[in-house]
């Protein structure tokens, strides 16, 4: 293991070109891999994807957010930011997960739910709200994994899980250190400074309870080894996906919404 | 000398009444001006264009439910620092003496017109309003009491969204508070959803648009991404009425806008129309 690096420059590691996306670790993780499309209500957002593949020959359904490895894709994918219609998109895929039996992975990795006008008049604010209340009855096992940026509700909304798991250099945090810097001291230059007080790590989610397991990543990060990082996070999810299969759904149900339920901090 | 001269055109154009400038309240949204006493009659909407102003979290309840039917729930509950975030326990502890309350949200159980309920009203005095653990756990818990006694749920939502100073901890509390609306619902369990001034962001995105109905006040504001940071993104001025209620109401996500004097009577006939009478005497 290398020396642990800082939030601030975990952050500059996950925003480095060439972190892997989504798009990389399908093929090197699942086979058989067939992409659903569209919420059936408004369009097929394209931050966030969503289908079918197999886990060591096991049926799974797969619902990501995507981020682009160019300008290009960063442009059609909206630099994963998703839509309402990304969240109902995936909300759809997980009914359909939970009537074929299906386990459920989501790979979290955004900046935060899209800001803007149309988002707005979609009701993003619902879009969340439901997918957040929905997945935590959802009668099919859901493993989460945040590949680099958990931004907020924006990565809640698919962080409803039996289990989640944190890439090492990942961040998990309820907005953007220069978002955060700039709400609270009103200066966005101070990002750095509020990275390291908003206690983002892989670490700090473990210790607070939001996370489970963190997946190692190769000297220097990701993107240094693809094969080898697809490998940790295939490992992890052939352990994972089973032992959650097995378990009583109601117990799972119950573990599940105990899992968010003890998470807070006060005094009586 | 300047001054002399303004008063005696005032005296004039007041047509002799007693030179007394009342206290003015200057309206957000429609930036008129209105005597302050005209406003805190009318229970603090503006006579000019009805937007209903902030209540703080006792004055709602005194509105709304039925004369010492409020019994609170969870009421010694205090913020503790999951973060041990720079200055938030003195921030807290200041705030907690001059606003009188534990933090941004109280709630119990009360009757309304006679019909039983559990009630939560969010204070934006406290943070803005804003989720720590403390909103969120009152919130789960009052959920889950209204699960095991089968009773209905009136939350009023005023907020800023997150406590920043909880950071991922505050974001999970959407996860928890969702979580227990959801078991509420599930054991067919009314909850109306009455969205004040304001109603944002991990508010918005949790528990306050997850309703049977949802109701809003007028003019209040609701939304879920920040108008500064929508502005931001899209290098645009938004027009005045983006993310009022009434723009909420028009995309589809709030059932009716009520206005505050009729508010009571509105939550009483709605959950008469859920069964939910008042008990025999």
């Amino acid at each position: 293991m290398e020396d642990k690096r800082t939030a601030w420059e975990r952050l500059q590691l996950i925003h480095t070109k060439g972190r892997p996306t989504i798009k990389d670790y399908i093929p090197q993780i699942f086979t058989d891999w067939y992409e659903m499309h569209g919420d059936r209500l408004f369009g097929d957002d394209r931050a966030i994807i969503g289908g079918i593949a197999r886990l060591d020959g096991m049926p799974v359904t797969i619902i990501a957010e995507v981020k682009g490895r160019d300008l290009n894709e960063n442009k059609a994918c909206n630099f994963a930011m998703p839509h309402p219609e990304g969240y109902r998109k995936a909300l759809r895929i997980a009914r359909q997960a939970e009537k074929f039996h299906r386990p459920v992975i989501c790979f979290i990795d955004t900046p935060g739910a899209f800001c803007g006008v149309a988002a707005e008049e979609r009701g993003q604010g619902e879009a969340i709200a439901k997918n957040i209340a929905e997945f935590m009855t959802l009668r099919t096992p859901i493993v989460s994994i945040v590949l680099g940026e958990g931004g907020s509700g924006g990565a809640l909304a698919l962080g409803v899980c039996d289990e989640l798991a944190m890439l090492e250099n990942a961040e998990y945090s309820v907005l953007s250190p220069r978002g955060f810097a700039s709400i609270l001291w009103k200066d966005a230059s101070r990002e750095q400074e509020a990275s390291e007080i908003m206690k983002i790590t892989a670490e700090d989610m473990v210790r607070l309870g939001v996370a489970e397991a963190i997946i190692e990543e190769p000297l220097g990060g990701a993107h240094n080894d693809l094969d080898k990082i697809s490998e940790n996070i295939k490992e992890y999810l052939s352990q994972k996906i089973p032992e959650k299969c097995k378990k009583d759904i109601d117990v799972l149900l119950k573990e599940r919404y105990t899992k968010f339920r003890k998470i807070g901090a006060f005094t009586e | 000398m300047f001054e002399d001269f303004f008063n005696v055109v005032k005296k004039r154009w007041g047509e002799g009444e007693e030179e007394y400038k009342p206290p003015m309240f200057k309206c957000p949204r429609c930036q008129g001006l209105s005597p302050l006493s005209k406003y805190e009659e009318l229970r603090r909407v503006c006579p000019k264009c009805n937007y209903h102003g902030r209540l703080s979290s006792n004055e709602r309840i005194a509105i709304t439910v039925d004369k010492e039917s409020f019994r609170e729930l969870n009421g010694r509950m205090k913020g503790a620092d999951p973060l041990n975030f720079p200055d938030y326990p003195e921030k807290q502890a200041e705030l907690r003496a001059s606003t009188g309350l534990s933090d941004a949200v109280i709630t119990g159980t009360a009757t309304i017109k006679g019909s039983p309920v559990v009630i939560g009203v969010m204070d934006s005095r406290f943070m803005m309003g804003s989720m720590g653990s403390v909103v969120g756990e009152k919130i789960t818990r009052a959920f889950e009491y209204a699960t095991e006694h089968k009773l209905p749920v009136v939350m009023f939502t005023a907020s800023g969204g997150a406590r920043m100073q909880e950071g991922i901890v505050s974001l999970m509390q959407m996860a928890k508070t969702s979580g227990a609306v959801k078991l509420h619902s599930e054991a067919g369990g009314l909850y109306i959803s009455v969205m004040t001034d304001p109603t944002t962001g991990g508010v918005t995105a949790s528990f306050a648009s997850l309703g049977d109905i949802i109701i809003a006040e007028p003019k209040v504001l609701i939304g879920f991404a920040g108008r500064r940071v929508i502005e931001g993104t899209i290098k645009q001025k938004l027009p005045d009425d983006f993310q009022l209620a009434e723009f909420m109401y028009s995309k589809g996500f709030v059932d009716m806008i009520v206005e505050r004097r009729k508010l009571r009577s509105v939550l009483s006939h709605l959950l008469k129309l859920h069964g939910y009478t008042p008990k025999e005497a």
